[in-house]
C-alpha cells in the first residue's frame, strides 16, 4: 500500500510538467503579437516594443517557459493583463467560489447517486430500476447548460422558486448563498447523477444475488439489514472510483454553468481570460485546475484502495 | 473481476425487447437530425437570418410555429438549420479520434512491453488534463474554426479510445487464433484487428455522443462558429439574456440539443448492452 503512495505521489510532479509544457504551448498558439493585443490597435510602434522588453517576450521560447514555470512554483504569477491586478489573488478568490460550488454539488450527488443506485440494484429488472437506468443514462448525456437552462426556465422564470442568478448578495447569509446555488449545483448533480447510479447498481445487482446475501437471508435477516450489513459495504469500492470519475466531470462542467448562472469562479476566469488573452491569468487558471484535477484523480485512486480490505491488506496486488 | 464480470453481466442482462425499443429510438433521433442537417433548406419554413423588427419575441403559434427571437427570426427555421454546423464537426472529431486511438492502443496492446508502457503512461498525462479546459484553451487561442474544434475535440478522444482498444486487443491477443497466426509468421494485428471491431463501434457511438456535446458546449461558451449564423449552442448562449420574457428561444435549441445527444446515448447503451450479452 505504502509503495503503491509512493509510486503514485511520484508521478505527480511528471504530470505537472506536461500539464504546464502543454499551457505554455496553447499559449504560444496566439496569433499575432501579445504586446499588441494588451495595447490595442492605437499604439506606436515604440510602445509595442518596449512592451514586448519589458515582458521578454523577444527571448527564445524555453527561457521564457522555464521564468514562468519558475514564477509559478515560487508563488510569482504576474499581473493580470486587462484587469491590472495580481493573477494570484484572483485566481485564488475565483478558486474559492468555484470550490464552493462544486462542494455544494457533491455533498448532494453522493448519497443521491449512491442510493438511487442501491435501491436499482436491489430492485434491478423492475420498473424503478429502469426508470433510474434510463433517467440517469438521458441526464448525462445532456450538456449541463442545457439541463441549466431548462431548469431556469420551469424553476426561476415561471414557478420563481430560485432567482436566476448564482451570485448571493454581498453580505447574505449561508443559506441565501446555498438558496442561489441550488440550481447550478442541481444541473451539475443531474450530469453526473446516472453514472455514478449505474456503478454502484451493477456492483449491488450481483451482491444481492451472491451466496452470501442468500446464505445471510437463509438465516432469518430481512431483506433491509442484508443490503445494510452485506450489500452496502461491498457498493462502497465502485461507488468511490465512479464517484472519483464524475468529480473531474462536475469541475468541468463548471465553465459552462458559471458561464449560464453568472457565477464568478475559476471556470468563468479561465474562459474569460482565454478570450480576453490574458496570458497570466490563463496559464495561472489552468494550472490550479490542472492540479486540482491531479489531486482528485489521486485521491480517487487512494481511496478506492483503502475501501477496499482485500487491496488494502495486500491480498490482492494494487 | 472475471468471475465478478461473468456474474454481472448475467445478472445485469435485460429482456432484448427493450433494446431493440431504446436502439430503435435512438436510431430514430439520429436519422432525423441527420436528415434535417442536410435538407434544412427544405423543411425551414422561413430564412433562419431573415430579420423582421415588426415581429420580435411572438409567442410561440400561428405562422411561426415556435416563435420569434430578438430580431424577429423564426425559431422553428433556426433550431433546424441548427442542426447542420453541431453535425459538422462531431463525425469528423469522432472519426479522427476513433482512427488514431484504434492505432495507438492496437499497436500498443499487440507489441506490449516497453513501447506499450511508455505509450499507455504518454495517454495517462495527456486524459488526466480536463479536456474541456484543454479545449478551452486552444480554441480561445488558436482562434475559431471548425478545423481547430475537430481536432482539439479529436485530440481529446484518442486516449480514450486508445485505452479500450488496448484493453480489449490484450483479451485478443491470448486467444488461440493470434497465437496460430504468430506460428505461421502473419501479421498479428490484422488478425486481431476484426474481432475487436464490435469495441470500436462502442466506442465510436459513445465519442459521437460525446462529440455533439462538446461541439455545442464550446459554441454555448462562443467558442464555435462566427456568431450571427444559426447554431443551437450559440443560440442558447445569446437568447438566455431574454429568458424571461421569451423562455422559447433558449428552449427550443436546448431540447434540440437534448434529444439528439440522448438519441445517441440510448443508440450507444443498447450496442454495449448487445456486445456484453453476446
Amino acid at each position: 500500500m505504502r509503495g503503491f503512495l509512493l509510486r503514485r505521489a511520484a508521478t505527480v510532479p511528471l504530470t505537472l510538467l506536461g500539464v504546464s509544457l502543454l499551457v505554455f504551448a496553447a499559449t504560444e498558439l496566439v496569433p499575432g503579437d501579445v504586446a499588441r493585443i494588451i495595447l490595442g490597435r492605437e499604439a506606436s510602434q515604440a510602445s509595442v516594443q518596449a512592451l514586448r522588453d519589458e515582458l521578454g517576450l523577444d527571448r527564445p521560447w524555453f527561457q521564457r517557459y522555464a521564468d514562468w514555470l519558475g514564477g509559478f512554483l515560487t508563488g510569482d504569477w504576474g499581473t493580470s493583463y486587462t484587469l491590472g491586478v495580481p493573477v494570484q489573488d484572483l485566481v485564488v478568490s475565483r478558486l474559492g467560489q468555484s470550490l464552493l460550488l462544486a462542494g455544494v454539488a457533491f455533498t448532494v450527488l453522493a448519497p443521491v447517486a449512491v442510493g438511487l443506485g442501491l435501491w436499482a440494484g436491489v430492485r434491478h429488472d423492475r420498473a424503478a430500476d429502469r426508470v433510474i437506468s434510463v433517467g440517469g443514462l438521458a441526464f448525462g448525456a445532456v450538456p449541463e447548460f442545457v439541463t441549466g437552462v431548462v431548469l431556469l426556465v420551469v424553476f426561476a422564470v415561471n414557478l420563481r422558486w430560485f432567482p436566476s442568478g448564482a451570485q448571493a448578495p454581498e453580505g447574505s447569509g449561508p443559506l441565501t448563498v446555498l438558496w442561489h446555488l441550488a440550481l447550478p449545483a442541481l444541473s451539475l448533480v443531474l450530469l453526473c447523477t446516472g453514472y455514478v447510479a449505474r456503478h454502484v447498481r451493477a456492483g449491488t445487482a450481483v451482491s444481492v444475488e451472491s451466496a452470501y446475501a442468500r446464505a445471510a437471508e437463509l438465516r432469518g435477516l430481512t431483506r433491509g439489514q442484508v443490503v445494510r450489513r452485506h450489500v452496502l459495504r461491498n457498493s462502497t469500492v465502485p461507488a468511490a472510483s465512479a464517484l472519483g470519475v464524475q468529480l473531474q466531470f462536475l469541475l468541468g462542467g463548471l465553465v459552462s454553468v458559471e458561464l449560464l448562472f453568472g457565477y464568478p469562479g475559476i471556470g468563468a476566469l479561465l474562459l474569460q481570460s482565454a478570450v480576453d488573452k490574458d496570458l497570466p491569468v490563463l496559464q495561472s487558471a489552468a494550472m490550479v485546475l490542472g492540479l486540482l484535477y491531479m489531486v482528485i484523480v489521486l485521491g480517487a485512486d487512494v481511496a478506492y484502495r483503502l475501501l477496499d480490505p482485500r487491496v488494502r491488506l495486500g491480498a490482492v496486488a494494487s | 473481476m472475471s468471475a465478478a464480470g461473468v456474474t454481472a453481466t448475467r445478472v445485469v442482462t435485460r429482456p432484448r425487447r427493450r433494446f431493440r425499443v431504446a436502439l430503435g429510438a435512438g436510431v430514430a433521433l439520429i436519422a432525423a437530425w441527420t436528415v434535417v442537417a442536410v435538407c434544412w433548406p427544405v423543411l425551414a419554413p422561413f430564412d433562419p437570418e431573415a430579420q423582421d423588427p415588426l415581429s420580435r419575441f411572438l409567442a410561440p403559434g400561428g405562422a411561426h410555429l415556435l416563435g420569434t427571437d430578438q430580431f424577429g427570426r423564426d425559431v422553428l427555421s433556426r433550431m433546424l438549420a441548427g442542426a447542420r454546423p453541431v453535425l459538422q464537426v462531431a463525425p469528423f472529431a469522432t472519426a479522427l479520434g476513433v482512427l488514431l486511438g484504434t492505432a495507438i492502443g492496437l499497436v500498443a496492446g499487440t507489441l506490449g512491453g516497453i513501447i506499450d508502457e511508455i505509450v499507455m503512461r504518454v495517454l495517462d498525462a495527456v486524459a488526466i488534463f480536463p479536456a474541456i479546459i484543454a479545449t478551452v484553451l486552444f480554441v480561445a487561442l488558436a482562434g475559431r474554426s471548425v478545423t481547430v474544434m475537430v481536432l482539439v475535440i479529436a485530440g481529446a478522444f484518442t486516449p480514450i479510445v486508445a485505452r479500450s482498444v488496448r484493453a480489449a486487443t490484450l483479451v485478443e491477443r491470448e486467444k488461440a487464433y493470434v497465437e496460430a497466426a504468430r506460428l505461421r509468421g502473419g501479421s498479428t494485428i490484422r488478425e486481431i484487428l476484426p474481432n475487436i471491431g464490435p469495441t470500436v463501434l462502442v466506442e465510436a457511438t459513445s465519442r459521437f455522443g460525446d462529440a455533439i456535446f462538446a461541439a455545442a458546449t464550446l459554441s454555448f461558451l462562443g467558442l464555435g462558429q462566427p456568431p450571427g449564423s444559426p447554431d443551437w449552442g450559440a443560440s442558447v448562449s445569446d437568447n438566455r439574456l431574454w429568458l424571461t420574457n421569451a423562455p422559447w428561444t433558449v428552449l427550443a435549441p436546448a431540447l434540440a440539443i437534448a434529444s439528439l445527444v440522448i438519441g445517441i446515448a440510448l443508440t450507444a447503451d443498447s450496442l454495449r448492452g448487445r456486445r456484453e450479452r453476446s
